[in-house]
């Protein structure tokens, strides 16, 4: 790699490894994260995130490996010292001073002159919304305005790297919505790397640039939220990233386009190209995503598919856009998950109705079989 | 309804009224009126103030009196002093079996009582003590050394005593500071120094504050250490109020003193409480 290349990656993790006695709570993590973008680490609770984190903050030593902000290692360098600052997953602002002495916190230690630090607090403040905050006590601010007040703490020491430590855990569903449209905007604003972890798929898929899917410590894949989602490249992925019609199987006949796979329930399936090396035999998860299914009334439909059945609706599942139905298959009794089109044609759709489904193999993705597929 | 609830209020508070009216309001009342009284010949009394010109006129009185403020205030900073880094060590570096542990060492010197455990440092310091004989053997000194029977015994005995008081309430508040808190103070550049200064002592204030109070307050009124680790020369004005009540039989006098101690120790605790910002319900809630 050269020296160009290396400054313009902000942080790198090269091989780290964390144990705790005998167990290894991360498991040789390699990454790169680009100038200016935003990185996310998705995965089930105590796979080993905040772990990361706290390596990358510097109040954990790594067991192994290496870890560089602008292409110089910083494991040696104390956690005060290190150019990255964090966002805690409880956010600790400071109850004992306001929020104009939270913010200039990190520039009083820096020895800048009272007047500046007033003038970069608030500039800050005003770059995220909070203009009149100043002089508030942190008790009297809201659960978003805390949060926006955390990162301006951090942004005005305008650091290398921001990590956040799932800030948004402790906001309800509606704000949590709102604030991850406006993290993005101020990443974008202050042009500035994050490092995003998290357990919650939507806010890793709406925000990020690039996202690691974690899982017991290692990283099953890394990628962006297009690939992820269309192109998962495990099973714990496809699981874990968006809802799936799940069938566990073996594999009947195998060859360049795909393979034949007879679920345990008895369903044959076509599935696509293949990545991993499987053959003949094993056992393995096949993946179909609901939105990739297609329902209509008669067998003319769903003809053209690689693969397509026959059932009746046994639910609908109103919930406007994201409306979806139950099917239950005539011959083997399996249930099958299907998004429903938003043409109006099925808006009238009740229990009972006799329907056809059919997908193409390339929708139907196959793994080697795993238990451990991402239920949080 | 009212009324029954009024009652029923009435009936609950009624232990501690009890407790407060017999125990602390009716005693200082007494003791007020009998401050006030001056003996004129034998049992003729008038009312005046003769038993404070007394404590004004005696240079004696007055400098015990404040050598014990003096004294007390000296105990009540070292105890601090020597509490705030034992308290952040149990509360926030050791875990489990040990933190247990170093809880109950501060405890165990309770377990024996006040007068067997001022008999054991004079054990330690008296001339043919331990420490003396130490010092000899060891030929850092040719003679026997005497430890007690000065202000620095008393110090040392009283800050003994009080180390628990301090030290539970410091744990208490220190334990509810979020780790958090202080990796955010060490991430924002902060150096130990100034997490200490402006993080974790103010949030410990409140915790301080009680636990000074508290200290305070048994150093002032302490008898038994000043008495037998201070011998002649090292008077506490307890000992004063004892004089006058046992030795003397003169109880106004005696209550007199007592007044004037409690005016003493409600005026240094209120001057303690302005100087720190804090307030007594907001300390003790
Ligand atoms: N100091 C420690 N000693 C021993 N084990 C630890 C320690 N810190 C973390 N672990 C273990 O490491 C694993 C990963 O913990 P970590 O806090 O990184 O999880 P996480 O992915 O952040 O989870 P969450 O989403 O719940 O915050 C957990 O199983 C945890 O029990
Ligand atoms: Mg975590």
């Amino acid at each position: 790699m050269s020296d160009s290349d290396q400054l313009s990656h902000d942080l790198e993790c090269r091989h780290v490894t964390k144990s705790f006695g005998d167990f290894i709570a991360v498991k040789d993590v390699s990454f790169t994260v680009p100038k200016g973008s935003f990185f996310s680490i998705l995965g089930p609770s105590g796979c080993g995130k905040t772990t990361i984190m706290r390596m990358i903050a510097g109040f954990l030593d790594t067991s192994s490996g290496d870890i560089l902000i602008k292409g110089r290692s910083v494991l040696d360098v104390a956690p005060n010292r290190r150019p990255v600052n964090m966002v805690f997953q409880h956010l600790a602002l400071f109850p004992m001073m306001d929020v104009a002495g939270n913010i200039g916190y990190g520039l009083r230690r820096r020895g800048l002159p009272g007047p500046e630090i007033a003038k970069k607090v608030g500039a800050v403040l005003e770059r995220v919304g909070l203009p009149d905050a100043g002089p508030k006590n942190i008790n009297q601010l809201s659960g978003g305005q805390k949060q926006r007040v955390a990162i301006a703490r951090c942004m005005v020491l305008d650091p290398d790297v921001l990590l956040l430590d799932e800030p948004l855990g402790a906001l309800d569903l509606k704000l949590r919505d709102h604030m991850k449209v406006e993290l993005k905007k101020l990443q974008s604003q202050f042009d500035t790397t994050f490092v995003y972890i998290t357990h919650d798929q939507s806010e890793a898929l709406v925000m990020s640039d690039q996202i690691a899917v974690m899982n017991k410590g290692e990283f099953e894949q890394v990628g962006t939220a297009h690939q992820l989602y269309y192109d998962p490249a495990t099973a714990f992925v496809a699981g874990f990233v968006g809802d799936s019609n799940r069938w566990r199987g073996k594999i009947q006949t195998r060859n360049a386009k795909g393979a034949k796979v007879s679920a345990t329930d008895g369903l044959a399936i076509l599935a696509g190209p293949i990545s991993q090396p499987l053959s003949k035999g094993d056992d393995v998860d096949i993946f179909v995503r609901p939105e990739s299914i297609v329902i209509s009334f008669d067998a003319k439909g769903v003809g053209k598919f690689d693969n397509n059945l026959q059932g009746t609706v046994e639910a609908v599942l109103f919930n406007g856009a994201n409306s979806r139905t139950l099917v239950r298959e005539t011959a083997t009794g399996t249930q099958v998950d299907v998004a429903l089109p938003q043409t109006g044609e099925f808006a009238e759709l009740t229990p009972g109705t006799e329907v056809h489904l059919g997908w193409g193999r390339a929708q139907a993705r196959c793994f080697a079989a795993s238990d451990d597929v991402g239920v949080i | 309804m009212a009324a029954g609830r009024k009652l029923g209020v009435l009936l609950l508070m009624a232990p501690l009224l009890l407790w407060l009216s017999t125990l602390i309001i009716i005693p200082h009342i007494n003791m007020f009126m009998l401050s006030l009284s001056e003996k004129v010949d034998v049992r003729v009394y008038e009312t005046g103030i003769a038993n404070y010109m007394a404590f004004v006129e005696e240079p004696l009185y007055w400098n015990t009196f404040g050598r014990t403020a003096i004294m007390s205030i000296a105990a009540t900073f070292l105890t601090l002093l020597i509490g705030f880094p034992v308290a952040y060590y149990i509360a926030k570096i050791a875990k489990g079996r040990l933190r247990a542990t170093l809880f109950l060492l501060c405890l165990v010197p309770f377990w024996v009582s006040e007068l067997v455990r001022t008999f054991g440092w004079m054990i330690l310091l008296r001339e043919s003590g331990i420490l003396s004989g130490f010092l000899q053997w060891s030929g850092l000194v040719s003679g026997p050394v005497e430890f007690l029977y000065n202000d620095a015994a008393i110090m040392v005995g009283l800050v003994y005593t009080s180390m628990l008081f301090m030290v539970v309430p410091l744990v208490t508040t220190l334990d509810s500071l979020d780790d958090s808190m202080i990796e955010a103070g060490y991430d924002l550049g902060g150096s130990g120094y100034s997490i200490l200064r402006e993080v974790v002592i103010p949030h410990a204030m409140p915790g301080i504050v009680s636990g000074c109070i508290v200290v305070f307050m048994l150093s002032l009124g302490n008898y038994l250490t000043p008495v037998l680790l201070g011998g002649k020369d090292s008077l506490w004005f307890t000992e004063q109020i004892y004089a006058q009540f046992i030795t003397r039989f003169n109880w106004e006098q005696g209550s007199a003193f007592g007044f004037l101690l409690l005016l003493l120790s409600s005026l240094i605790v209120w001057a303690g409480l302005k100087l720190s910002g804090q307030s007594l319900s907001k300390t003790m809630g």
